[in-house]
């Protein structure tokens, strides 16, 4: 027997997704959640300029309050990252905390504290995924980029999740100049433990700027990455980081491929400050904090920065390019800490437009905003030629550009 | 089973002309996104 | 593991599936297998919700517009290929 339901609305034909994230949605799909910025390790390129603690960080309390939020928001998960997360002494009553609240989480870790029985707890307990970075098949590559022993701590790591039976872990690595020749390599360690492998692009963000020139990927291994992900990707994740590839022509490689900053994904940082993406940590792409009265929710659905985010921007530059439907103009992050217009060609766009735009950018480009690099500690990347440069202290007070797009990246401090 | 293949006939039948507008119908109306497939997130 | 999608057995929405409302429909989520789906009409999100009450997904249907039943149909379909929706139980299954 049929119980009258009503009539089901009909609408006319349904636009494209991209179309229908202008309204905004209800809360962001991937939630990144910085917790500390506090670090055992000082990698080269890190993209929050971790290290040190910062003072302001958010409370236990605080913490668990925005949980709270997240699960009336109903985010469906988490990823939780820093710094090196298991630092906090929380870290283990907040995780717990969040899953039994319906917040799934997947935090990235260094390895610093999967010990056997850490690794055997994770294991037991649901909606908790476990991300491991790793950035060279091999101890060599890897600890250039990311310190003395710490492959080893990782490779430990593994091997405890392993042995845990936690299936399914991921294994993340940034793509650099370095370890491109490695794909298969990290596909055969990622299968040696039963891991999925992500990878992912290096941006210019945080320490990342410093090292970004000599560490990205050249054109040629760009178009290694690509095919290697046409041919193999299969089972690889890529954090949709590589759509700026899509350019290269062929089928596009799976994800939204889109710009997801304010509009599917934010950030929140250790300090409680709400960022358009992980990426862009600057006041240019701050939307708020969850401290302010209305707390995550009334910045993810009504700050002024993100409902710019939402509106379909026009395309600018590459506008008239015949890829732009496949690349939609790159990374916002990439252009703004390479000192590119944000309505210009991405820094690594396969046509070559960036390499031609970043000839032209004159004096330093922004950089991260907090610094919370650990004093006098380098690593060194082996290149005689490379020690990290004095920092250019970016002002407190860095005034917000009225239209992102239209004004120069060295727009005048206040 | 016979009686659902007659109902699924049925349900084709009893739709009616407007049934298979192809503007209508060509439309996908679930899309599956990897929930790592979204840019921004490390 | 799922089964052939049959339209006239009864589904239900998995209970490890959060369904969250968007302006556009909204999107479903499932905690086990981790799938996301983007469901993009709000006439399918209330279709889905009430799909347990029904005795199968042609009476569930049989409310729909007839210009919509096609897509709605194979939007289900898909959403029982990813076990977003799943047979009810069998009265003799329930204990």
């Amino acid at each position: 027997m049929t119980i009258a339901r009503g009539q089901i609305a009909s609408a006319g034909p349904v636009p494209a997704l991209v179309e229908q994230f202008k309204g905004g949605l209800a809360a962001p799909i991937c939630l990144t959640w910085e917790w500390t910025y506090a670090c055992n390790l000082s990698c080269t390129h890190c993209l929050s300029s971790s290290g040190r603690r910062d003072p302001a960080e958010l409370t236990t309390e605080q913490m668990r309050s925005v949980i709270d939020e997240l699960r009336a928001m109903q985010v469906f998960y988490v990823n939780v990252g820093g710094g090196e997360p298991t630092v906090r002494p929380d870290f283990w009553e907040l995780l717990d905390y969040a899953v039994a609240s319906g917040v799934g989480v997947k935090f990235s870790t260094n390895g610093l504290r999967l010990d056997a029985g850490r690794a055997r707890r994770l294991a037991a307990t649901d909606y908790v995924d476990v991300q491991i970075s790793l950035d060279g098949a091999t101890a060599d590559v890897n600890d250039a980029v990311r310190g003395d022993g710490s492959y080893a701590m990782a490779l430990r790591a593994m091997e405890n999740l392993a042995e845990a039976g936690l299936a399914n872990f991921k294994i993340s690595v940034v793509m650099t100049r370095h370890n491109v020749p490695q794909l298969d390599e990290f596909a055969a360690l990622a299968n040696r433990f039963g891991a999925q492998l992500r990878i992912t692009r290096l941006r210019p963000s945080g320490r990342g700027a410093d090292v970004w020139p000599e560490l990205h990927p050249t054109d040629s291994q760009q178009r290694e990455i690509y095919s290697w992900l046409t041919e193999h990707g299969d089972q690889v994740l890529t954090g949709d980081s590589f759509f700026h590839l899509n350019a290269l022509g062929g089928s596009p490689l799976p994800g939204l491929n889109l710009c997801g900053a304010g509009r599917v994904v934010c950030l929140i940082d250790p300090v409680g400050d709400v960022y358009a993406c992980p990426f862009a940590i600057h006041e240019a792409f701050k939307a708020g904090t969850v401290r302010a009265p209305g707390g995550f929710a009334r910045v993810w659905r009504s700050a002024p920065l993100f409902a710019e985010l939402r509106t379909e921007t026009s395309g600018g530059a590459c506008r008239s390019c015949s890829e732009y439907s496949a690349c939609q103009g790159g990374c916002m992050a990439a252009k703004f800490f390479t000192g590119l217009p944000l309505d210009g060609p991405d820094p690594e766009c396969v046509k070559g437009h960036g390499a031609s735009a970043l000839a032209a950018v004159g004096g330093a480009p922004p950089r991260t905003g907090p610094d919370h690099s650990h004093r006098g500690r380098e690593v060194p990347l082996g290149m005689p030629s490379v020690r990290v440069p004095a920092r250019v202290r970016v002002p407190a007070k860095v005034r917000v550009p009225a239209k992102l797009c239209d004004s120069s990246p060295l727009a005048a401090t206040s | 089973m016979q009686q659902d293949i007659r109902a699924d006939a049925a349900l084709t039948d009893a739709a009616g002309p407007g049934a298979d507008d192809p503007e209508i119908t060509g439309e996908l109306l679930v899309e599956e996104v990897s929930i790592d497939g979204m840019c921004g997130v490390y | 593991m799922t089964t052939a999608f049959e339209p006239g057995r009864g589904y239900r929405l998995n209970p490890a599936v959060a369904l969250r409302p968007e302006p556009f429909g909204a999107l479903a989520y499932h905690f086990g297998n981790r799938r996301l789906s983007f469901l993009k009409a709000p006439g399918l999100v209330e279709l889905v919700r009430g799909l347990g009450s029904y005795r199968c997904v042609s009476d569930a249907l049989a409310a729909v517009p007839d210009g919509r039943r096609g897509a709605y149909l194979r939007a289900l379909a898909s959403l029982a290929a990813a076990d977003m929706i799943v047979p009810q139980q069998a009265r003799s299954e329930v204990t």
